[in-house]
């Protein structure tokens, strides 16, 4: 098997070496990538069709709007399917872990205080990520996996049963459901009002200021749906893998 | 020599297909399901590298616009819909004025009383039609956009990897793939 692999692995590798000589060259502004009509466009338009200073974000949110909704669609399927694998529901006696050697009934003080300073400035930066994407590097995905390392950071230092009071179980999975449902709103919103799906501009109806305008204040709002949902799936995925599913204490 | 020479031409493409091998030998070859996993991530993160590489341009800072270009956009979309349709014909028009106040500037020469005046009509004309948004000025944003939700799918298909490997633990008590397949063949 090994030696069938590394056969594979040569043969796949010098193929692609060979295809190697016909890709732009580094840096190479006239590559075809970056010479295309739509990437150009997306460089020189953003600014006067959306407002937003980063263009990544106008992409991601606005542009490709389908390709970010169904992206979140994923995220959310997979935090069901890892729901679905592992959890098990009732008392369990598979896969005993060994007794906690560490004194588990007093927690430390030291990760006790750093807890309390570092989980609300951790929680604080994942807001102004998400809120501050459309000027900075960042947005709902980033924001929302810094929100979910929040949690996830209190089930390590404490263990789960703490982070469950903050985040139940089924509010993490209504607050996935949430974002999602922000997500498609804003698309069904826009074909209430007799537009196509997802395209903002409609939105003016509801939201203040002009067409663009709209489109400036819906990518943030569905930033913020994302990042419900990667918040609330990350913290989902952790809290199952680290219990076996059993959803009782963590690592 | 030459050999060399077209790898340091081209390193980011043979350092992604180095990765890339790395990562599928890995999936092929390994007997561990955690390392086939470990190798499904480094042959992701190889594409990403690939495209990333692909949007970078010499010179090029990151798609974001600086503040005054963001401004002069704003500054730009206030005045309605009809002008972004023809953004093309407003550039022109605009190089046009800038020609004028040029001519204009030579004409106030002459006058001391109004020379101030063109001077500063000048400099903020210099400083507007800097502004303007080249397309090989920022690196390609459309490649960052397709990794970022690249990078979301990663997450997705790792966790649902080990939440399976766990669970083929649970049953099997093993996470050697040639262990597991020979409890199912002899029927444990």
């Amino acid at each position: 098997m090994k030696i069938l692999g590394i056969i594979t692995v040569i043969i796949t590798g010098f193929l692609l070496l060979q295809a190697e000589r016909d890709f732009p060259d580094w840096g190479d502004a006239a590559s075809p990538a970056s010479d295309n009509r739509l990437s150009q466009h997306y460089i020189t338009e953003t600014i006067n069709e959306t407002r937003v200073s980063n263009m990544v974000t106008a992409v991601l949110a606005d542009y490709r709007g389908y390709d970010t909704m169904f992206e979140t669609v994923v995220i959310f399927t997979a935090g069901i399917a890892i729901i679905g694998i592992l959890r098990v529901y009732g008392p369990s006696t598979k896969l005993e872990h060994p007794e906690p050697t560490l004194d588990t009934e007093k927690p430390d003080l030291i990760i006790e205080t750093t807890c309390r300073l570092l989980i609300p400035i951790i929680q604080l930066f994942a807001l102004y990520v998400i809120a501050h994407g459309h000027y900075s590097p960042g947005g709902g995905f980033q924001g929302g996996v810094i929100f979910g390392a929040a949690f996830i950071l209190l089930a390590l230092a404490r263990d789960l049963q703490t982070a469950q009071k903050w985040v139940p179980e089924n509010r993490v999975l209504n607050l996935a459901a949430i974002g999602i449902f922000i997500y498609a709103g804003h698309g069904v919103l826009s074909l209430i009002f007799g537009e196509n799906f997802l395209d903002y501009s409609i939105l003016t109806k509801v939201l203040p200021g002009d067409a663009i305008d709209a489109r400036y204040h819906s990518m943030l709002g569905v930033e913020i749906g994302v990042a419900f949902t990667v918040t609330a799936i990350m913290f989902s995925i952790y809290s199952n893998l680290a219990s076996n599913g059993k959803m009782e204490e963590g690592i | 020599m030459e050999l060399l020479q077209s790898i340091a031409d081209s390193f980011n493409y043979w350092i992604y297909i180095i990765l890339m091998m790395i990562g599928l030998y890995a999936l092929v070859a390994k007997n561990n399901l955690v390392k086939k996993l470990i190798g499904m991530s480094i042959f992701q993160t190889a594409i990403i590298l690939f495209y990333v590489s692909i949007g970078y341009k010499d010179g090029a800072t990151i798609p974001i616009l600086y503040e005054h270009q963001a401004h002069h956009g704003h500054h730009d979309a206030g005045h309605g819909d009809a002008e972004d349709a023809h953004h093309d014909v407003e550039h022109a028009v605009e190089e046009a004025a800038k020609e004028i106040h040029a001519v204009a500037e030579d004409h106030a020469d002459g006058h001391d009383a109004h020379a101030d005046d063109h001077d500063t009509l000048v400099d903020s004309h210099d400083a507007h039609t800097s502004s303007a948004i080249h397309a090989e000025d920022f690196a390609n944003p459309l490649v960052h956009v397709l990794m970022l939700t690249a990078i979301v799918v990663g997450v997705a298909t790792l966790g649902v990897g080990l939440a399976i490997t766990q669970k083929l633990y649970g049953e099997f008590g093993s996470i050697e793939e040639s262990e597991i397949i020979e409890q199912i063949r002899t029927g444990k």
